[in-house]
């Protein structure tokens, strides 16, 4: 009984994968080459040959190498800001957890407030006498600016996700590293470096695959910020679902989606591989 | 022994009724229209309240409400117990919809019922309620109208001629069009402009009067606020201004009139040369073959169609009764406004119905999606017209084909599917 434990306690959340996970993914997988009864490759070709396709996919890559880098770096600063700190490290993490409890959409549509035509950074700009009357910002004629509502949201909204993990690495770091740098003479930035940058690989790794993972679902906020104006792979896969009623070439976009995530997670495996010695 | 019996009988008795019980008290309506929260609130307070048992009125968007009831179907049984919708929805739904053949709805028109057996022998959803689009204009706006130009027999080109003196009177474009995601952009150019400048919605969609028709809705554009991407009901930039001139759905410019019944006109949709084309909107009720309860269905639809729902419902909705019914004095601004314009606009020499589209199925997405496409990219992207007509039309034939549908007015009738030429 012992020995089968573990395997009784893994059992309700096996149970609940397969059925909520597995399954639907074998039947959108399914449904993604399957075509009034046939198998063939033609959600494929038609989701190719619809003329969004490649802007959507080339829109969610940028957005994607734009968010997750920033990301990046403002969650190692600020993970290691909370480290540091001897007082108050809990209520600054909580701050700067708050919009981690704020859902996608609603997080766009804080933005949107933001940008709209009579939105508060218009009626800042009308206030201050910068313009004369109120611009539009999320119009269909500059699309990049669209672009960058959406990286400060997406920036705004799931840096914290990354930063916990970060904060919950570094924390797992010993002491005497640090302390031996210190002897030596290390610089803050030198031991930043050669010391923390290294030892923090393994919550890197797990912090970089979830963030990239979602920022090739991002969904909510762009079609808050940009309705159909920029389109993402995501918002395509709901549009070919929903108002198309073409249920295989929504199911051609997840996969697209699914084997860009998947060669991205093998990727970031691969750079940031610890071998198994050298782990803490 | 026989007290045992009897306690069993009431304790089964009891089951039974408590199985039974949300099945009768309450009915669900799953609805397309009425989406609005004031809408739906007062569909459920004005509207269905008095129907004995009671309704649960639940609107969904047009995607999730097919997805439900299709997944209902394919269990084989549902909670749905009445479906309403656009002709359009309804028509993807025709071989798992009840005949509705007894349903006293003699004062129906014919012309509408003859819809509602979407192409087959049986009565397969019953008109409920009717609208059309409209243009609404700013009363400030009127000053700048061409020389001549009669507000209920404008051209296009008296509206491209109008907005271009507004924009230039204002210092800004004053022309609105929703063309956001949620807006009915691809109405406007399935049943005005383009059955205005080629007499048909399908086959001619990449006629040369075609080509002409969508330079002339550039040069509209150009006096159209840019913002217009983002507008989903007219109703919202009206009353701020921020456009004077508007085009959409009678039910979506409604809240202007409400609002600020002296400031605002409607008036009919601009004619081209082929004619004054608009479009009927009808939305039908109909009953699944899954309905929990089928008599009870029927009692609700034969209920929609008394005078008083058909009153109440014009005030829930902004849809005008399908019944021939005398209208009280006191109804909303909107109602006074929109129903004279209407009149005109139906009543004029060269009025032109263009209809909702007909048998697609499924495919009514799709459909829609080729006009979407087609502006975008004409329009947004600023593509060449004939290169995106050419390249929409074979999408546009392919679809036709895939859901054989023959052509509806203004295209002239077909045998199999409707040809794209």
């Amino acid at each position: 009984m012992p020995r089968l434990l573990p395997y009784l306690l893994l059992l309700p959340a096996t149970a609940f994968l397969c059925l909520f996970f597995l399954y639907p993914f074998v039947q959108v997988a399914h449904d993604s080459v399957m075509r009034n009864g046939v198998y063939t490759l033609e959600n494929f070709s038609r989701m190719a040959g619809h003329w969004k396709f490649s802007t959507a996919f080339w829109n969610t890559m940028l957005l994607a190498a734009v968010v997750v880098p920033i990301q990046l770096a403002m969650a190692l600063t600020m993970a290691s800001i909370v480290t540091k700190l001897q007082r108050g490290r809990s209520s600054i993490l909580y701050i700067f957890a708050i919009p981690l409890g704020i859902s996608d959409l609603a997080a766009g549509l804080i933005w949107l407030s933001v940008f709209e035509q009579s939105g508060f950074l218009n009626s800042w700009l009308v206030g201050l006498g910068i313009v004369d009357q109120p611009i539009l910002l999320l119009g269909y004629q500059n699309t990049w600016v669209i672009f960058i509502a959406i990286v400060l949201a997406e920036v705004w909204r799931a840096t914290a996700i990354m930063m916990v993990i970060l904060v919950a690495g570094m924390g797992l770091i010993p002491k005497e590293y640090g302390e031996a740098a210190d002897v030596f003479g290390a610089t803050r930035w030198q031991k930043f470096r050669r010391v923390t940058l290294p030892m923090l690989k393994p919550s890197l790794q797990t912090a970089l695959i979830l963030r990239v993972i979602l920022a090739f679902e991002v969904f909510a906020v762009v079609v808050a910020l940009g309705g159909t104006q920029l389109p993402v792979l995501m918002s395509e896969t709901y549009h070919w679902q929903f108002a198309m009623q073409e249920r295989g070439v929504a199911a051609a976009f997840a996969m697209v989606i699914l084997g860009v995530s998947v060669a991205f997670t093998i990727l970031i495996l691969r750079l940031l591989h610890v071998p198994k010695g050298a782990r803490v | 022994m026989k007290s045992l019996t009897k306690w069993r009988m009431t304790a089964a008795a009891v089951t039974v009724s408590m199985m039974a019980g949300p099945a009768l008290a309450e009915q669900l309506f799953w609805s397309t229209q009425a989406k609005p929260i004031e809408e739906s609130q007062k569909m459920r307070d004005e509207v269905l309240a008095g129907f004995p048992g009671g309704v649960d009125y639940q609107p969904s968007d047009e995607g999730p409400w097919l997805t439900r009831m299709q997944a209902e179907l394919q269990a084989g049984s549902g909670r749905i117990a009445v479906l309403g919708g656009l002709h359009g929805d309804l028509s993807s739904l025709g071989g798992d919809l009840v005949d509705l053949s007894g349903i006293d709805a003699a004062a129906v028109g014919p012309a509408m019922m003859e819809l509602g057996s979407l192409g087959t022998g049986e009565q397969k959803y019953i008109p409920w309620m009717q609208a059309t689009y409209l243009m609404v204009a700013n009363r400030k706006a009127l000053e700048f109208l061409p020389e001549g130009a009669d507000i209920n027999a404008l051209t296009y080109d008296q509206l491209i001629d109008w907005a271009r003196a507004t924009a230039e009177a204002t210092g800004g474009p004053k022309f609105g069009f929703p063309a956001g995601p949620q807006g009915l952009k691809h109405r406007f150019f399935q049943g005005f402009l383009l059955p205005a400048y080629t007499k048909s919605t399908v086959t001619e969609f990449r006629s040369d009067a075609a080509v002409v028709a969508w330079e002339k809705f550039r040069e509209l554009w150009q006096y159209t606020n840019p913002a217009a991407t983002n507008y989903s009901f007219m109703q919202e930039q009206l009353v701020t201004e921020e456009v004077w001139i508007a085009f959409d759905h009678v039910a979506r410019v409604a809240d202007a009139f409400n609002q600020r019944p002296e400031d605002f006109v409607a008036f009919p949709a601009p004619a081209g040369p082929e004619g004054r084309a608009f479009m009927p909107v009808v939305a039908g009720i109909a009953v699944p073959r899954t309905t929990p309860d089928m008599e009870q269905s029927m009692a609700l639809v034969q209920y929609m169609l008394q005078p008083e729902t058909q009153i109440a419902t014009l005030r829930a909705t902004n849809f005008f009764p399908v019944i021939a019914t005398e209208l009280p004095a006191d109804m909303p601004a909107s109602v006074q406004a929109a129903g004279p314009a209407i009149a005109a606009m139906t009543g004029a020499p060269d009025a032109l119905p263009a209809l909702l589209p007909m048998g697609l199925g499924d495919k009514g997405g799709q459909f829609n999606q080729v006009y979407t496409d087609t502006f975008e990219r004409i329009v947004l992207a600023g593509q060449d017209i004939r290169e995106v007509l050419d390249s929409q039309a074979e999408v546009l034939r392919a679809l036709m084909v895939e859901a054989n549908a023959p052509c509806w007015a203004p295209d002239a009738a077909s045998e199999g599917p409707c040809p794209v030429n």
